[in-house]
């Protein structure tokens, strides 16, 4: 398969390494010279030092006859430009663009890239999605600390979900007082049936911390993937 | 009529001042606040500092439905994507973008946005001042091409472009 990389920054430099270890062909066009020189240095005469954005760069390289374009720079825009000229230009089957702005995922879509990747929306994705489930968040700690106010956010497997607090085993000193629903804070009554997706906001001793996470997000081996 | 532009250069400036003058709405986006100093102090419009690529920054400025909407950066591709999005997201009417790489400015000419190659209008005027051959292409070429997800409609289809986009300028020869 014949690939051509543009962008040598560190995702094009390796990308462009990773390709020739797996035995494509490869061209990578990097418009800043010296990194350009730097980068030839290590993979050979397989770096173009021009502009990839440029037509009659592309055309150099050999975009006529390019199996995939993958434009990799840290610009969209630019991005944007080398995906569309060569399927336009140069019909190139298959492009390939990063994106920074998760924002512009469905205009270059729409717009005829082919594949895009976001590396933005995946480290977003990853924290969303980790973070709630591990831990109780601390809100604030009151007096001098003996007592701290904390949010859970309830995911599917905490023994909460379908119980009320008077069903559960909360430890003596502590309290849940108000839940947070589609966005709307209510006050927590001893029969409210709690559901996924709920934040509980809870108030407790220090020591109960662990009893607490128990009984809102669940076992830490459920809950810990890692 | 309102009309948006981005990049608030001696070009977007000077537009903006031509436009407010013949009693437009306009709207004048720059990623930097120094660059409005170039509008005059009788300038009606809106200044909005911001990044014309964004989407949620063009919106917030006002300029969705414009009638007429000029990307005037210095980026070539900067223009391109922001043409791009104001005519396919943001529903403008007519939509010219600035680029200076004759052949980029060919290209998306065929994807259906109007462009103008400050590289060709120049080049061409010298030669004519001078009396001799220009390259017969137009200051701004019209768009021959629309885009729809990724399609590429030949130049064929020119002819069924609603109104408003033949040829903006014919050249002089």
């Amino acid at each position: 398969m014949f690939v051509l990389v543009v962008g040598g920054g560190k995702v094009g430099y390796y990308l462009t390494k990773a390709l020739i270890e797996s035995g494509h062909e490869v061209v990578l066009m990097e418009k800043d010279r010296a990194r350009a020189t730097q980068i030839a240095d290590e993979v050979g005469s397989i770096v173009i030092p021009h502009d990839g954005c440029e037509g009659k760069y592309l055309a150099e390289a050999g975009a006529n006859r390019a199996d995939i374009v993958a434009a990799v720079t840290g610009d969209d825009e630019d991005n944007l430009v080398i995906c569309q000229i060569a399927k336009h230009h140069f019909a190139v089957r298959r492009s390939i663009a990063r994106v920074n702005n998760p924002k512009n995922e469905s205009l270059f879509k729409h717009l005829g890239v082919d594949e895009i990747i976001s590396p933005t929306r995946m480290v977003l994705g990853s924290i969303e999605q980790d973070i709630p489930v591990h831990e109780l968040l601390h809100l604030a700690a009151l007096g001098e600390g003996e007592l701290e106010l904390i949010e859970a956010h309830l995911q599917a497997g905490s023994p909460a979900v379908g119980r009320a607090p008077k069903d559960l085993d909360i430890p003596e000193g502590c309290s849940l007082f108000a839940v947070i629903r589609d966005g709307v804070a209510t006050p927590l009554r001893p029969d409210t049936v709690m559901r996924e997706g709920d934040k509980v906001i809870a108030i407790g001793k220090t020591e109960c911390e662990a009893l607490l996470h128990g009984q809102l997000i669940g076992e830490a081996e459920t809950a810990d993937a890692r | 009529m309102k009309t948006v532009i981005v990049g608030c250069g001696r070009v977007g400036a000077t537009l903006a001042e031509i436009f407010d003058l013949a009693g437009h709405e306009v709207i004048v986006l720059d990623t930097s606040t120094t660059a409005f100093e170039r509008l005059p102090s009788t300038f009606r419009g809106s200044a909005v500092r911001g990044d014309g690529t964004d989407e949620d920054t063009l919106r917030r400025a006002g300029a969705e439905d414009a009638d007429l909407f000029l990307a005037m950066t210095e980026g070539d591709n900067r223009n391109v994507m922001t043409a791009q999005l104001a005519g396919e997201e943001l529903g403008a009417g007519r939509v010219l973008a600035k680029i200076n790489d004759p052949l980029r400015a060919a290209a998306y000419a065929e994807l259906g946005i109007a462009t103008i190659c400050r590289t060709t209008l120049m080049a061409d005027a010298v030669a004519e001042w001078l009396g001799m051959p220009t390259s017969g292409t137009p200051g701004i070429q019209a768009p021959t091409g629309v885009h729809h997800g990724g399609e590429h409609h030949a130049a064929s289809d020119a002819a069924q472009r609603p109104g408003g986009t033949r040829s903006v300028a014919a050249r002089r020869s």
